[in-house]
């Protein structure tokens, strides 16, 4: 009897994490997904039928609409809430934020993992420590610099903000990469005569080229889901405010329908969703490589 | 290996171009190191320099007006040192709210960060083996973290509300509550449970509830990769020694993982310390959800006191600080271990 004890015990504990495994998974599938599967819902749902059953899960085909879409996205002068112009805006700052902050990035991630140049150790510690000052620490400042120059209520100095935000984590992410491409094959550039600014151009860019393009990614989500830098610089001119911005705005308010600043929900959250699932690979990777080196 | 092939090409191609490079050069030849350095700080000095505008000089900035009598309208005639004084600390630490959205924000923080690194852990363990359906769930549990903080924030506000939310009409209808629940705007909701009387504060706790559903997929990531990294004889060699699930997660697994989560504990109570977005959005820093970074945001626009909004985000970055440099002090060998 004792013998058969011990393994009893694997045996019961073997069972009851399959169980609890299975319920966990449901249990997260349900939480992350319910929550967007109601966003949609809402969406195409007029506000009657919401406030008339608001635990309904379901849509019944005659309760099925798109105005709320066309309500959204109808310029202000029809009668709608503008958010064409909101997505308009929110694609500026967003792809001018990549741009912007690749052109800086590129060259620093290179130069931190491969030339040995005076504080190349300091200089990445210095720019991950940026992400040690609170966001509103630089809120203060930049609000009265901003206001001072003009800039405030401009998308090219949310833009500069934007990417002194995301200029360091670019660079942390692009050099894991980069630190992977073995030295040779640049000797072997400089050997044919490349300088260095070829080298990077015609040999490392290609070869980093997964890397960039989920850097990119990463920065054009941060960009497009930022509020509080948009809140502080665009609150006062509804003709510049990125969609964020926009539905944070109206959901303040009690005229506009919350059907209606749901479908606004779903098409501020479509093109992130969109973009990640295209290149979930690519980003998670990029996330995380470095993290498994124990 | 694989790369040899695909730097062979680019060769080719640079070739032409190259020879008509040195001729235009100059001729005093330099040493390789003294080349490196100089185009590495080449190459550094944009984002330097974007860093520095943008982020090192606004924070000095912050300090100097911190020990300032400065209003917004003052600013713009004011030079960079104006009139000091020690007042916007002094109504920092004298004015009411301030200890108690200290306490605030450590208790959002502390609930933030355990929660979701804790959530992450579980699920990273239940997704470790292959099943059906594993890689669409595994990009599904990522969404709370990519999709757009304003969207998921107005849908929760929505499925919580009192009128018209989902939560509270299936509370409704399977738990028979008599009274709808406004979570988001209860600071203190009475729960008699066997006869004991507990105030539980409401809406903190459902935001930091959705501070955990937001970030556990961050955390999970983490955990899932370094969990895929452990060899799998060692937890082999134990299974045939008979050790159950448990004791194989305390002494094999826990060990390996424990510099990772050590290293997300930080990274993530950093940044739920500084955390705005999520509770200005939620609850607009009411009902008892009044964390500091949204008492500063409060200074600046509502006042338009920048002195005193520089000044409480100086020491809230000064107590951000102070307990990282407590915790390094204490743990700190094991996440330089990981990083």
């Amino acid at each position: 009897m004792t013998r058969k004890a011990a393994p009893s015990r694997a045996q019961f504990e073997e069972r009851l994490f399959g169980v609890l495994r299975r319920l966990v998974i449901a249990f997260l599938a349900v939480i992350t997904l319910l929550p967007f599967y109601y966003m949609l819902l809402l969406s195409v749902k007029p506000i009657d039928a919401l406030l008339l059953d608001p635990g309904s899960l379901w849509i019944s085909a005659k309760d099925f609409t798109l105005s709320t879409y066309h309500d959204v996205l109808r310029s202000t002068d029809d009668g709608g809430q503008g958010f064409v112009k909101f997505l308009l805006n929110s694609a500026l700052v967003s792809l001018g934020t990549v741009a912007l902050t690749l052109l800086a990035a590129v060259p620093g991630a290179y130069a931190v993992s491969r030339l040995k140049f005076f504080g190349h150790r300091q200089v990445s510690a210095l720019f991950l420590a940026v992400y040690l000052f609170p966001a509103t620490l630089l809120a203060v400042p930049l609000f009265v610099i901003f206001a001072r120059m003009g800039l405030s209520s401009s998308l090219v100095g949310l833009a500069i903000v934007y990417v002194a935000q995301t200029v360091p984590v670019s660079i942390y992410m692009l050099k894991n990469y980069l630190v992977t491409i073995p030295y040779s094959i640049e000797e072997a550039a400089a050997l044919d005569g490349c300088s260095r600014l070829q080298t990077v151009r015609k040999v490392i860019l290609p070869l980093a080229l997964p890397s960039l393009m989920a850097t990119g990614l990463y920065i054009f989500m941060i960009a497009w889901n930022e509020f509080l830098f948009a809140l502080l610089f665009l609150a006062a001119d509804p003709d510049k405010w990125t969609v964020s911005l926009g539905l944070a705005q109206l959901s303040n308010g009690i005229e506009v329908p919350k059907t209606v600043l749901m479908a606004g929900s779903v098409v501020l959250t479509i093109p992130v969703v969109v973009l990640f699932f295209a290149a979930e690979r690519l980003l998670t990777e990029g996330l995380t490589s470095g993290a498994d080196k124990s | 290996m694989t790369t040899a092939p695909a730097g062979a090409p680019q060769r080719r191609a640079t070739g032409p171009r190259s020879t008509a490079g040195p001729a235009s050069r100059t001729s005093r030849p330099m040493t390789a190191s003294r080349r490196a350095n100089r185009a590495g700080l080449a190459f550094v000095s944009p984002t330097f320099v974007v860093v520095l505008v943008v982020v090192v000089l606004p924070i000095l900035w912050t300090v100097l007006l911190a020990f300032q009598k400065a209003k917004l309208v003052d600013i713009q005639g004011m030079g960079l040192f104006g009139h000091w004084s020690l007042d916007n600390f002094a109504q920092v630490f004298d004015s009411a709210g301030f200890w108690s959205s200290l306490t605030t924000t450590l208790l959002y923080t502390a609930g933030g960060t355990l929660g979701s690194v804790a959530l992450g852990l579980v699920a990273a363990l239940a997704l470790r083996k292959p099943f059906r359906g594993r890689g669409l769930l595994r990009a599904a549990m990522l969404l709370p973290y990519v999709a757009p903080v304003v969207a998921v924030a107005f849908v929760w506000e929505v499925a919580l509300s009192p009128q018209y939310g989902v939560v509270n009409d299936w509370g409704r209808r399977l738990f028979g509550w008599d009274h709808p629940i406004a979570f988001l705007s209860t600071r203190e909701y009475s729960v008699h449970l066997l006869g004991v009387h507990v105030d539980v504060p409401l809406a903190l706790l459902t935001v930091i509830a959705f501070e955990c559903w937001r970030y556990f997929p961050f955390a999970f990531l983490f955990i899932l990769a370094r969990l895929q990294a452990v060899p799998h004889t060692l937890e082999e060699a134990a299974k045939v020694d008979g050790a159950t699930p448990t004791q194989r997660f305390r002494h094999i697994l826990l060990p390996q993982l424990m510099p990772v989560i050590a290293l997300l504990c930080v990274l993530r109570f950093i940044m739920t310390f500084n955390k705005f977005d999520d509770v200005y959005l939620l609850t607009g820093g009411g009902a008892g959800t009044d964390v500091a970074a949204v008492r500063v945001y409060d200074f600046l626009t509502a006042r338009y006191d920048v002195g005193a909004a520089a000044a409480q985000a100086l020491v809230l970055a000064a107590s951000l600080m102070l307990l990282l440099g407590l915790y390094f002090k204490f743990f700190g060998n094991k996440v330089q271990e990981e990083s």
